[in-house]
């Protein structure tokens, strides 16, 4: 059974047009994936492609200007507003992008441990702090004293403090030196050889690979493909969607080909395949259908031409 | 720490005297210009009975036959001692006149301070937890339009109501009239100073409420709020665990940098109530020309001015943890 | 907390919304039009209802004296539009003076470092002393009048904008598109007039519009004092002041409607301000 599954998520912003018209932008639509308990999923995209709405939706902490649909299941259970409130912090843990999601003003041990803590929980937070290399003198600290690797490992002990079974990382590697970011990266392997499910959003494809068990990539607000860590390999010869191919070949020990053009923007989608502008492959169907995701070779793919 | 609180109030303090010395220059050289004739304001309704000869050594006994420049030198260096001169229509030294009236208004200014401060924030606070509900909008707009409106017209309006229809406070003036000095209760002075102390601090509100409703509302949507919501924390813990600690700070310090307007407000309550207030003495020396006096408020209110925005400068740089660790990383 | 929150959101369709700029632009219009013809009014009114008219004293608000008329017979109605234009005639007068002298000194602070202390040190002494009471100061010294005022609130009111401009002139000093004019060899004067001007102007004329309600109230609250504008011109401070003598009889309309419409009329420029403000500077506009 799937700890969390997530079916056709679509989010949508209103915003103004040109001069007085106001309408609605699709920033994530049809998007799917699921994990299963001790299961690392990576959702890999660009930056600036909306992922990190996908974890805020998946905890209902959108903003109040976004309208959301679609199905969200956590172990078996179909969620709404009142269940995500009271899962969130519990049963779900987010690990945030950096710093500025700490309160500036409140010292970090006394900000790890959740509200109202005893002394239990007092003495784990130390606990975590030594698994986590940080110094006891650390939980004195403001979050501006912080050093970037540093605040990483608190943000991360707030999630594994809260015992929560489905952790969120939101790109908990970038601005990390190569060493750091492999080993916070270590850190959420043991916490799913633990058993907890980790939805790990990132742009970095290359050090996810080296944690994640799957796959989903993203692009232009949906999800392309869900394959296996494995299928990334050679020159992506067992990927089923061409930008998967195309992402992965573009990687420095790859081939190193960049992929011409640029994502659409949410709102300037084309009709039909998101990719197909930039597609090598791309035929006059591609530009008419949106292609459905479907499955492939014991992954998910979202291509009418995938064999 | 202490060498750091001392290093800054040494700067600070070579910014008061240079202050002071810009202040006290020009209102000076602008008093100097002015048409009302200083000798003819200190005689006031007796000007025809005085003789040329009279005139000549009034003004001989203001200095006023001396060269401005001179006349300049002489008043500050007087004032550098303490000595402010002499009031022309209370006849008593302009520092004695000031303590007396400024012991009063700071009754009157202390009172609505606080209470225009609390109120104030409460009404912030309420209005940015219930962001874009009706509660929200009525505070707004009871904010915004007290800023627009006139503060004597108001204690006009309460004078009316509270003093004249229902009677329950007296029209005016900072104890009653007709009795001694020293039969004055407090509680007599109490009741002459609620309307004014109403007035003042039903106009300084706005400024406090709508300042931490911005800022609770920026609070509340940034990422460290967010971050606590996906943690699970929700309405008055939230609130107490990391809104207060972030909007406490600024609203104290916009209280103590609203110092200007409290005085400014003072001024204008005074004189709807007739109370005997340091505001009250400013109009008077305006109206009837007593330059020494009039001189004595400026700078004196100046004073008062920058020790407001002391305080919110060092509450700021010896409270907040940002810029009192800065740099110990 | 947020709109989907409430409800169940597999089900929620997109509510719809109030179009807001529609609403800001109406708003602009009808408040424009309201001061307008606040403005205009002054100069329209019947001059013979300002005549004293012993028949009709102290008579309270009704249909024929909607505002009600004072101990010498005056209708208030009339009164009060007269006075409101004349507020708005004095405000106009002394924050567009204002204006001028934010903007040259807000232009010689961005000439160089010496200036720009100037400037700042200027800012700080105007600013350290309560506003009324350097009002009283200058009313003072200009002998009281209309001069008096103008003069007095123009020299009070020009620091915060004169802030505003001389920061934003550094910040287009600074922006890439003017060091390329000055490396192309362009004038100073070609910078200014091409590049600063156009960003100025917007600001500007939204700065004083905001510096208008301040004016008005100041030159109402300087009027009340006695050191303002006087006793023969019924400015709203002086309708204000002269009714105090007559509240303890009850005659309550002779303070309450002259306020409340100074109150409107002020509300109205603040609402105007801002309005436009958020059209011309989104991200230092309130709403």
């Amino acid at each position: 059974m799937c700890k969390l599954e997530v079916e056709n998520l679509s989010v949508s912003f209103s915003h103004y047009d040109r001069g007085l018209r106001q309408q609605m932008v699709e920033v994530i639509h049809g998007l799917s994936l699921s994990i299963k308990a001790g299961q690392i999923v990576a959702v890999v995209g660009s930056s600036g492609s909306g992922k990190s709405l996908l974890a805020h939706a998946i905890m209902g902490i959108l903003p109040g200007n976004a309208v959301m649909a679609g199905r969200i299941c956590y172990g078996g259970e179909t969620l709404n507003a009142q269940r995500q409130a009271t899962l969130r912090g519990k049963e779900m843990a987010l690990v945030p992008q950096s710093v500025n999601y700490l309160d500036p003003l409140m010292r970090v041990g006394q900000q790890v441990r959740i509200p109202g803590a005893d002394q239990v929980q007092a003495a784990q937070q130390r606990n975590l702090f030594e698994r986590y290399g940080l110094e006891p003198g650390v939980e004195q600290l403001y979050p501006f004293q912080l050093s970037g690797g540093m605040a990483r490992r608190v943000l991360l002990s707030t999630a594994t403090l809260s015992g929560a079974s489905l952790i969120i990382a939101d790109e908990p590697t970038p601005g990390l030196h190569h060493e750091a970011a492999r080993e916070t990266l270590l850190h959420f392997r043991e916490l799913a050889d633990e058993g907890r499910s980790i939805l790990l959003i990132t742009h970095d494809i290359e050090s996810a690979l080296t944690v994640a068990d799957k796959v989903a990539v993203f692009y232009a607000g949906t999800t392309v493909e869900i394959a296996a860590a494995e299928d990334f390999a050679g020159h992506g010869e067992r990927l089923r969607h061409p930008y998967s191919r195309a992402l992965w070949n573009a990687l420095p020990q790859n081939q190193f080909q960049p992929i011409p053009g640029a994502q659409p923007l949410p709102g300037q989608l084309p009709d039909g395949c998101v990719f197909a502008p930039r597609c090598p492959a791309a035929s006059a169907e591609c530009s008419e259908i949106k292609p459905d995701m479907r499955k492939l070779r014991g992954g998910m793919v979202r291509c009418i031409h995938a064999s | 720490m202490i060498r750091k609180l001392l290093a800054f109030l040494g700067f600070k303090a070579v910014r008061l005297a240079s202050l002071m010395f810009a202040i006290s220059l020009i209102s000076f050289m602008l008093v100097q210009n002015s048409p009302i004739d200083p000798v003819q304001a200190y005689v006031g309704a007796d000007a025809v009975r005085v003789s040329p000869e009279q005139r000549a050594q009034i003004a001989a006994y203001w200095g006023l036959e001396k060269p401005p420049l001179e006349r300049f030198v002489i008043w500050s260096s007087a004032l550098l001692q303490g000595d402010m001169g002499t009031s022309m229509i209370y006849r008593q030294p302009v520092e004695e006149v000031i303590g007396e009236r400024f012991l009063n208004s700071a009754a009157l200014m202390g009172v609505s301070w606080l209470l225009s401060g609390i109120i104030g924030f409460i009404a912030g606070v309420v209005a940015a937890m219930k962001k874009d509900t009706w509660i929200d909008r009525c505070i707004q707009w009871y904010c915004y339009t007290l800023a627009s409106t006139p503060a004597f017209w108001l204690g006009l309006l309460l004078l009316m109501i509270f003093a004249v229809w229902l009677g329950w406070f007296p029209v005016g003036l900072g104890v009653p009239a007709g009795v001694l000095a020293d039969e004055v209760t407090m509680a007599d002075r109490i009741r002459h100073l609620i309307l004014p102390a109403l007035t003042l601090s039903v106009v300084g509100i706005s400024n406090i409420a709508l300042h931490t409703r911005q800022k609770l509302v920026d609070v509340l949507e940034s990422d460290y709020v967010l971050f606590a919501r996906a943690r699970g924390e929700t309405g008055f813990r939230l609130f107490w665990r990391h809104g207060l600690r972030n909007i406490a700070l600024p609203a104290v310090s916009l209280q103590f940098a609203s110092f200007s307007e409290l005085f400014g407000g003072a001024v204008l309550a005074e004189q709807v109530f007739s109370y005997p207030g340091l505001g009250q003495a400013a109009v008077d020396a305006g109206l009837r020309g007593d330059v020494p006096l009039l001189l004595g408020i400026v700078l004196f209110s100046a004073l008062f001015v920058f020790t407001g925005n002391l305080i919110a400068d060092l509450l700021y740089r010896f409270i907040d943890p940002r810029i009192r660790k800065a740099g110990v990383r | 907390m947020s709109a989907h929150q409430a409800g169940q959101w597999p089900s929620a369709a997109p509510r719809p919304q109030i179009n807001r700029r529609r609403r800001t632009l109406t708003v602009i219009v009808c408040t424009a039009a309201f001061i307008i013809a606040a403005w205009l009014g002054g100069y329209l009114v019947n001059l013979e209802k300002l005549a004293t008219n012993l028949q009709s004293r102290n008579h309270a608000p009704s249909l024929q004296y909607l505002f009600g008329t004072d101990w010498l017979g005056r209708d208030m109605f009339t009164r009060t539009v007269k006075g409101l234009g004349l507020s708005i005639q004095v405000g106009l007068l002394a924050s567009v003076s204002s204006g001028v002298i934010a903007v040259m000194l807000g232009l010689l602070a961005s000439m160089g470092k010496i200036a720009d202390r100037i400037v700042s040190w200027l800012i700080d002494a105007f600013l350290s002393v309560p506003h009324l009471v350097s009002l009283i100061l200058l009313a003072f010294v200009m002998g009281g009048g209309m001069k008096g005022v103008v003069i007095g609130i123009a020299l009070t009111h020009w620091p915060s904008l004169a802030r505003i401009i001389r920061a934003e002139v550094m910040q287009l000093k600074s922006a890439k598109y003017v060091q390329i004019s000055r490396r192309m060899g362009r004038s100073s004067w070609w910078i200014a007039t091409r590049h600063m001007v156009p960003h100025l102007l917007p600001q500007l004329f939204v700065g004083v519009l905001l510096m208008f309600p301040h004016a008005i109230l100041h030159e109402a609250a300087i009027s009340f004092i006695g050191l303002g504008l006087s006793p023969h011109q019924p400015a709203i401070g002086i309708i204000l002041s002269e009714s105090m003598r007559y509240l303890s009889m009850g005659m309550w309309w002779l303070a309450f409607f002259p306020g409340l419409c100074l109150l409107l009329v002020v509300r109205s420029f603040d609402v105007l301000g801002e309005r436009l403000r958020g059209l011309v500077d989104p991200r230092r506009s309130r709403e």
